[in-house]
């Protein structure tokens, strides 16, 4: 599915760039589209860094893996094939109380930690196992408790009552939350009941990710 | 959290800067093995705002939803959410300033945006950093739960607010 909506954003771009005579805005897009990745990813490594090396140290400390026995229950709902006190469960639960707080900045690297924590217990290392699609499921949906950065900007217009969205905003989380752990159920469930899916075709190596060491040569770059 | 992480495993004898470092080590790679899948998504997105193909699918979309008493102006945040977080961020922004925060308009926006997430850039993201590349049902769930989220927040604030 990411295929054909990749592929079809890109053609019908240039369809609709050609008709509207946009040509050199579609070429200009390109290069900024791949700039503004270029961007965001380097603006990502002083978050993920900072992040990391202080969940490192609550994982030191035990302290991931007091939080995951205390709410083992609840990701044993949600996460039924993680086995109980793995690591990927403590970042799972930060990850998930990072979004409750509206730190999406500090969710973000909990997140890919639990992800990397997962792809541990990964027999096809290309192919997302369910807990990872759970995951995702809900990130997306976005457990919000306090919409920080929106408060903000209305505060910036002169709300008379910046925090009168928290309500909604927890009910419209809620029903989105609760639509994505179940749609997430039943996909889940449909995949069970298919063959296993085919694996992709795959040219090169593995990506140079996971929790492997850096090789020295990016260390000095 | 920054500071009380650091003290109890102090307290508990652990080397907190050691560790930290340790643990630090790993986000510059995870960093850098995100880069591909960042910069294909986002010319992706980025020349479909470029060329007109965006407005287009909003022009055809807005009238339909219009019907239902739902306000135009909120429905290309709907289709603006999972694609680009800083662009429909931009929107509501503008949306907020030119109809106030405590307009029907503004209520709504506010709410689509704190209850709607970028799908893409979380799961290019997310499976970016692992090397994932068959995600099987885990975009469908995602965009899926943007709809209900997006049509949640308009009824909930024409219930409260309306």
């Amino acid at each position: 599915m990411i295929n054909a909506i990749w592929l079809g954003m890109i053609v019908i771009g240039f369809g609709f760039a050609a008709v509207n005579g946009r040509m050199d805005e579609f070429t200009a897009a390109v290069f900024d589209g791949a700039k503004n990745g270029v961007t965001v990813s380097f603006g990502l490594i002083s978050v993920l860094v900072f992040w990391l090396g202080i969940m490192r140290i609550a994982e030191d400390a035990g302290l991931l893996r007091r939080i995951a026995r205390l709410l083992g229950p609840l990701v044993g709902f949600l996460f039924p094939d993680v086995p109980k006190g793995h690591p990927a469960i403590g970042y799972i639960l930060s990850n998930m109380s990072a979004n409750l707080l509206g730190l999406g900045n500090a969710a973000t690297p909990m997140g890919i930690k639990a992800m990397q924590e997962l792809q541990t217990l990964n027999p096809d290392k290309y192919t997302a196992t369910p807990a990872m699609c759970t995951l995702l499921a809900l990130n997306t949906a976005s457990i919000t408790l306090i919409p920080t950065t929106l408060i903000a900007i209305r505060l910036n217009y002169g709300s008379t009552d910046p925090a009168a969205i928290v309500g909604t905003t927890l009910a419209a989380t809620a029903v989105a939350t609760v639509a994505a752990i179940a749609a997430d159920r039943v996909c889940r469930r449909l995949t069970l009941l298919r063959k296993p899916p085919k694996p992709p075709v795959i040219r090169g190596g593995p990506a140079a990710a996971g929790n492997a060491p850096l090789p020295p040569t990016s260390v000095k770059g | 959290m920054i500071t009380f992480i650091p003290l109890y495993a102090f307290a508990r004898k652990v080397p907190v800067y050691e560790s930290f470092v340790e643990g630090a080590k790993d986000g510059f790679g995870t960093a850098v093995a995100i880069i591909p899948h960042l910069v294909g998504m986002l010319v992706a997105i980025s020349v479909f705002r470029a060329s007109g193909a965006l407005d287009f699918l909003m022009g055809f979309i807005a009238p339909a939803l219009q019907g239902f008493g739902v306000p135009a102006e909120v429905l290309p945040l709907g289709l603006l959410r999972p694609l680009t977080g800083t662009g429909s961020l931009a929107y509501t922004t503008d949306l907020i300033r030119v109809h106030g925060p405590d307009s029907l308009i503004g209520m709504i926006a506010s709410t689509i945006q704190g209850s709607t997430d970028t799908t893409l850039y979380v799961l290019t993201v997310y499976f970016g950093a692992i090397g994932i590349r068959n995600g099987r049902y885990a975009l469908k769930v995602g965009l899926f739960s943007d709809i209900v989220g997006f049509i949640a927040a308009i009824v909930v604030c024409l219930l409260v607010f309306g």
